[in-house]
């Protein structure tokens, strides 16, 4: 057998450490939490797993579950695609470069909170701008206070203009980095724009592209402060996403067990769909 | 497989060029024979991928026209002038097999499927990759991907010409002799007419059967590798071809008698024109080292094995002879002598001196 030098160990030591003090010790409170009971005075019994069966059986967190499934669904159906074409139309040089590029960033820039008071604003029925023009010049009833559809348009339109712009800058810098040699020979090769983009622009968009699937994944999968800005999970539950739920249940009813067995859930899910996605994604990558 | 004319052809890449110094490539008339093999030979810059790029379609020359076979084809997008182009780094496409690879362009053209897999068979035996056609094109070493790259070119049957951008530019020093070998044996056998653009002289001479040399966008020399060796047209030439290259040595002139550092060298033949600036060309191949002649110091002496390269300075004027046998030693006084029919003069970069009639 091979000897091994145990002295690496000791250069690992001040990371575990510190990975120790932000992530593993808040987040064994958190599983502390989940598998006790409380009545109060800071009294704790063992509960054993019985705040995950509840959890996991109980409609309101399968019904936000579900919600947050279908909003992350819409998100990467909207956004890779339409980021994927924003990026292969915007110019590769000359002076709209870099106008192009700081438009698309512009929404990024804008903190999370102010991004869900503007679209609050602006699709407000009686002063928004958008809200206001939809109801009194065409007629058309939208009120996102009221009507859950509505609701819904509204929170996706607002992640799809946040974040399309994070799909479109990395697929934008996977496509500048081919060379123009790849489109000549297409040309002499006598391929189609089709062509094109399957056999060389969508392959050296891969790599961009999958961690550009998995950002949007991980970001709309855990969303909270944009949703719960513009419509505070309403109307009704209609837009009550797994964070707020979640929120709700810790701060709100100050049920720690039930809100830490949720959060573990959550975690879990949100871990192994990223491993799923990565795994998928990078099956057929060369060695 | 064609004859390609290039009629008056001139290119700039500005809107309003105003001098000669504003076109990337100088008026040009060439024609190249069906089936042959070309080089363009030049340094960076010098305009010959501009030339080839107007060849193969990806530009359009500012004035001129490209006959193939005497059709004009100057406004011809590069899919419709059938012709093939390897560029400097091997373009495959990552996520086909090689056998898809060869057979993309192909297939582009609605070939029927059971001569596309005839065809690229038959390419794939030529280029040794067989073996390699069920495995994705990705996974290859970069020596492959450029046979791939060439197998794209080859596969289509009627091609008017196959363009080669420097494409051993990325390939090891001990493949790319194996590549080079295996070009000039795939010229023979499929017989296209094939060009071959590269700043590197011995790829030039050893693939092409004419060697087209090219400076700040214009022709300089047109011939064979012997022609270029022998009789260099311009100074860039006899200094850009050989290794080392011609010794370029200032000279003056005195009743048709040329004077290096205050000494007369015979010539090959006698002086044409008048005034300019004047020069003498010398291969380091003709100089040898003697008893009597131009006095000389050694400056330096590189033993590359089969020979010595001597540096001497005469005079203020570095020149270099090539030396077989016992070398002089470092600081050593010497004599040289230049063989007189190969020594000639140069006016203004361009020779002046005529063969065989000696001053």
């Amino acid at each position: 057998m091979r000897k091994v030098n145990q002295k690496g160990w000791l250069f690992v030591l001040p990371v575990v450490v510190l990975v120790a003090f932000n992530a593993l010790i808040p987040m064994m409170t958190v599983v502390n939490y989940s598998v006790q009971e409380t009545f109060g005075d800071n009294v704790f019994f063992w509960h054993g797993l019985g705040w995950f069966e509840d959890i996991l059986k109980s409609d309101r967190f399968q019904a936000a579950l579900g919600r947050q499934a279908f909003f992350t669904f819409l998100i990467l159906i909207i956004e890779v695609p339409l980021g994927v074409i924003i990026a292969l139309s915007m110019p590769r040089k000359g002076f709209w470069v870099p106008v192009c590029l700081v438009t698309m960033a512009l929404p990024m820039l804008i903190p999370w909170n102010v991004v869900g008071a503007m679209w609050n604003i602006f699709t407000l029925p009686d002063i928004g701008l958008l809200g206001y023009f939809l109801n009194h010049v065409l007629g058309i009833s939208y009120d996102m206070t009221q009507n859950p559809t509505a609701a819904w348009i509204t929170v996706i339109t607002m992640d799809v203009w946040h974040w399309t712009s994070l799909v479109v800058l990395l697929c934008y810098a996977g496509l500048v980095s081919i060379p123009d040699a790849y489109y000549q020979a297409a040309k002499i090769d006598g391929a189609s724009n089709w062509s094109v983009f399957r056999y060389i622009q969508l392959p050296k968009m891969k790599q961009v592209l999958t961690i550009a699937v998995l950002l949007r994944f991980m970001d709309s999968f855990n969303v909270y402060t944009e949703p719960f800005v513009l419509t505070g999970g309403g109307p009704g539950n209609s837009t009550t996403l797994l964070s707020i739920d979640l929120v709700k249940i810790a701060l709100g009813q100050f049920d720690l067990g039930p809100a830490a067995a949720m959060s573990l859930i959550y975690f879990a899910i949100t871990l192994f769909a990223s491993w799923l996605f990565y795994t998928l994604m990078t099956r057929n990558d060369v060695k | 497989m064609a004859k390609i004319t290039l009629d008056k052809l001139r290119h700039s890449y500005m809107a309003n060029p105003s001098g000669p110094q504003d076109y990337a490539l100088k008026e040009l008339n060439l024609d190249w024979e069906d089936g042959g093999a070309y080089a363009l030979l030049g340094p960076s810059g010098c305009g010959k991928s501009t030339l080839l790029n107007i060849i193969s379609g990806l530009l359009v020359p500012s004035e001129g026209r490209i006959l193939f076979n005497d059709k004009d084809v100057t406004q011809l997008p590069p899919d419709r002038r059938n012709i093939a182009q390897v560029f400097q780094f091997p373009v495959i496409y990552d996520t086909m097999t090689v056998f898809d690879n060869l057979a993309f362009p192909l297939r582009n053209r609605g070939i029927d499927e059971s001569r596309v897999k005839t065809r690229v068979e038959e390419i794939a035996a030529m280029l040794d990759v067989t073996d390699m056609l069920r495995t994705r094109a990705a996974n290859l070493t970069p020596d492959n991907k450029q046979k791939i790259s060439m197998g794209r070119g080859l596969v289509r049957e009627d091609v008017n010409v196959i363009m080669f951008d420097e494409p051993l530019t990325v390939i090891d020093p001990h493949l790319k002799w194996k590549l080079r070998s295996k070009l000039k044996e795939l010229h023979h056998r499929v017989r296209a007419t094939m060009i071959y653009v590269t700043h590197d002289q011995t790829e030039a001479l050893t693939f092409a059967d004419q060697v087209v040399v090219m400076q700040d966008g214009e022709v300089v020399q047109i011939g064979t590798p012997v022609d270029l060796f022998d009789r260099p047209q311009h100074t860039f030439v006899g200094h850009f071809i050989g290794s080392p290259g011609m010794n370029i040595l200032p000279c003056d002139l005195r009743d048709g008698r040329a004077f290096v550092a205050g000494h007369q060298v015979s010539l090959e033949g006698a002086v044409t024109g008048s005034s300019g600036r004047t020069e003498v060309g010398i291969r380091p191949e003709f100089v040898s080292l003697g008893a009597t002649g131009l006095p000389a110091t050694v400056r330096k002496v590189s033993d590359l094995g089969r020979h010595a390269v001597v540096e001497a300075m005469l005079g203020d004027t570095k020149v270099n002879a090539i030396v077989e046998g016992a070398v002089p030693g470092q600081g050593e006084a010497v004599h040289l002598t230049f063989r007189p029919d190969q020594t000639r003069l140069y006016r203004d970069g361009w020779i002046a001196s005529e063969q065989g009639k000696a001053a």
